[in-house]
């Protein structure tokens, strides 16, 4: 439904993307991975036509973005970070506008503006200004926007950015809605627990190169262990790790802020029992302690030997368990 | 943690052939009027911004009518009958400029990738633009004539020719949008579109016979007063109003015009489409 083939785009000196191949089956939700300026917004911005690539090509449903832009933009929705409708004009004004511009008959239009208001909760909203939306509102009536044509592809950029978490999980459930119904979703985040939550695959984007790809279970599989995770009293915090030396298979990653220790194991149950009899015979209690499968953000730490957010915005997000991201 | 289990490959493409779509003809006149009813909502709903707009020509009324005007000499007719032809065309400039800070608001915004992902006519975004702005400035006109006849105007020439008059301001109008739509499309944000629209627009404005008559100009600027678009304009609204010889005033004003408009229109276009 989606096919990239060796997709490249430099803007002066700057790669932005570089020979990046992708293919997203119909009814698949295709997660894109990667922290701010990895080239993930170019690779939208090509998708929905805003962008003519330099080399390489892009396809939706078979049609080339560049020679038949029309046609393409004909079966895409675009919503992103940055709420693309006009605070001037009500929610429903804005809707109706962007049905008529799909080439929507009036009529059709209207119609539609109100399923997509039904849809995403806006109803009572529906004719005031979206300068009185809260930011959320904002976000939803975008998303509700690229609706009213049907696409069939559905092109979101980083949909939840800068959310509070009650308005991310009701993004999470609009999308999985629409997933439901056959929309192939390309899903761009930063977030990981979104990729998590809700694509069936995933490839992971660092400046412009795709540096790994697979469903998240994969790609998590890469760091290649579990994670024993625990926290202390910030006292105990050295006499600990030094008892707790020789424990798991690679180097524990301490972060002194929140007197967390995460400690890779090979062999998680051996492991955790032999840390729980050294912690005992030592008398310490642990605040909390416990074994969990390492996150995307330990994924991409593992890949590229930097976190995430070594440039760009925390990306904790709000159900997932502090990452694990100090340099080893 | 995953909530989500994968697909298997073997899924169905579910791929239907997808007829290319071709733009009807008449999607700019659709596209246009969408976009041009989406910015007149705009400018309803900010009315402070039509307050400015229409405050500024009539203080230049009043300004020009009570405290310079007694000391303007011009020939033939009463300085009121001069001034106003004059305000009618230096409001529809002044109104052109809106066009720039409209459109560089809409590309500073997410607004504008929105319209550029939909299978619209690329055209629409900068003609429903201009068709806004030229509605805006028939009603900022209409209230000038108003304003005007209140503090002693009147048209000596007769219905026809006053209503031509109207038109011929408000096509120089539209046309200096186009001039404007470039402009907004180059600068970086509204705030220098403000600017980059006034500046033009002053030495165009004030070297004319918008409020006295080019005659007491020194030689230099005469001979630029005389050729430029504003001027001819003036004169020719100025004729058509109040009577006296209008063709080649006019054919240089409607020249002008239609110059204007096919330089620009292209150039703002293209910059709409490859920015």
């Amino acid at each position: 439904m989606i096919d990239v083939e060796g997709v490249s785009k430099s803007f002066g000196e700057t790669k932005a993307l570089v020979g990046v191949d992708m293919s997203v089956p119909a009814g698949f939700v295709e997660g894109l991975l990667g922290p701010n300026g990895a080239g993930k917004t170019t690779l939208v911005r090509i998708l929905a036509t805003l962008l003519a690539p330099d080399a390489g090509r892009a396809r939706i449903s078979g049609i080339d973005v560049r020679t038949d832009p029309n046609t393409v933009r004909s079966l895409i929705g675009l919503a992103g970070q940055y709420a693309a409708v006009d605070e001037r004009l009500t929610g429903r004004e804005n809707l109706v506008m962007v049905g008529r511009l799909y080439r929507l008959r009036a009529k059709l239009a209207k119609v539609r503006a109100d399923e997509s208001l039904e849809r995403l909760g806006l109803v009572e909203a529906a004719d005031r200004p979206v300068k009185t939306y809260s930011g959320g509102m904002r976000r939803r009536l975008d998303l509700g926007a690229s609706l009213v044509g049907r696409p069939q592809v559905l092109i979101l950029d980083e949909p939840t950015t800068g959310l509070d978490p009650r308005t991310r999980l009701d993004m999470w459930s609009f999308i999985r809605d629409l997933v439901a119904e056959g929309t192939t979703v390309l899903l761009t985040t930063q977030y990981l627990e979104e990729v998590d939550q809700l694509a069936n695959h995933s490839i992971v984007i660092d400046r412009g190169v795709v540096i790994a790809s697979g469903t998240s279970d994969e790609l998590k599989a890469r760091v290649g262990t579990d994670l024993i995770e625990m926290e202390l009293s910030a006292a105990e915090l050295d006499r600990t790790t030094a008892a707790l030396r020789g424990i798991g298979c690679g180097t524990p990653i301490i972060k002194r802020a929140n007197s967390h220790i995460t400690i890779p194991t090979c062999v998680p149950v051996p492991d955790l029992m032999a840390a729980v009899r050294i912690l005992d015979n030592a008398g310490t209690v642990p605040v909390s302690l416990g074994l969990r499968q390492p996150s995307l953000d330990d994924v991409f730490l593992a890949l590229t030997g930097r976190s995430t957010d070594d440039d760009g915005p925390s990306t904790t997000t709000p159900t997932s368990p502090q990452p694990a991201r100090s340099p080893a | 943690m995953t909530g989500v289990s994968p697909i298997p490959a073997s899924q169905p493409e579910g791929l239907t052939t997808i007829e290319p779509i071709r733009l009807p003809r008449s999607a700019i006149f659709v596209d246009a009027a969408v976009i041009a009813r989406r910015n007149l909502i705009g400018i309803a709903r900010t009315p402070q911004l039509l307050v400015f707009a229409t405050i500024q020509p009539i203080l230049f009324v009043l300004l020009f009518r009570y405290v310079f005007g007694g000391a303007i000499d011009v020939p033939g007719v009463s300085y009121v009958d001069y001034l106003i032809p004059g305000i009618i065309v230096q409001t529809v400039v002044f109104g052109a400029t809106s066009t720039a800070v409209g459109l560089s608001e809409d590309m500073s915004k997410g607004i504008i990738d929105r319209f550029r992902s939909l299978p619209m006519s690329r055209s629409a975004v900068l003609g429903g633009r201009t068709i806004a702005d030229l509605v805006r400035n028939v009603f900022v006109v209409l209230l000038m004539i108003a304003v005007g006849t209140a503090v002693g105007f009147r048209f000596h020439n007769g219905f026809l020719p006053a209503v031509a008059a109207v038109f011929v301001a408000l096509l120089l109008g539209y046309c200096l949008s186009w001039v404007f739509a470039f402009i907004g499309l180059t600068v970086a944000d509204p705030e220098s579109a403000q600017l980059a629209g006034f500046l033009p627009i002053f030495p165009l404005v004030f070297a004319s016979s918008v409020f006295t008559s080019i005659q007491s100009m020194p030689g230099w600027l005469q001979a630029f007063a005389k050729v430029q678009p504003i001027t001819r304009a003036a004169d020719t609204v100025r004729a058509l109003t109040q009577g006296g010889p209008v063709a080649a005033n006019l054919i240089w004003t409607l020249l002008w015009s239609i110059t204007i408009l096919a330089v620009f229109a292209p150039l703002a276009v293209r910059r709409y489409r490859h920015g």
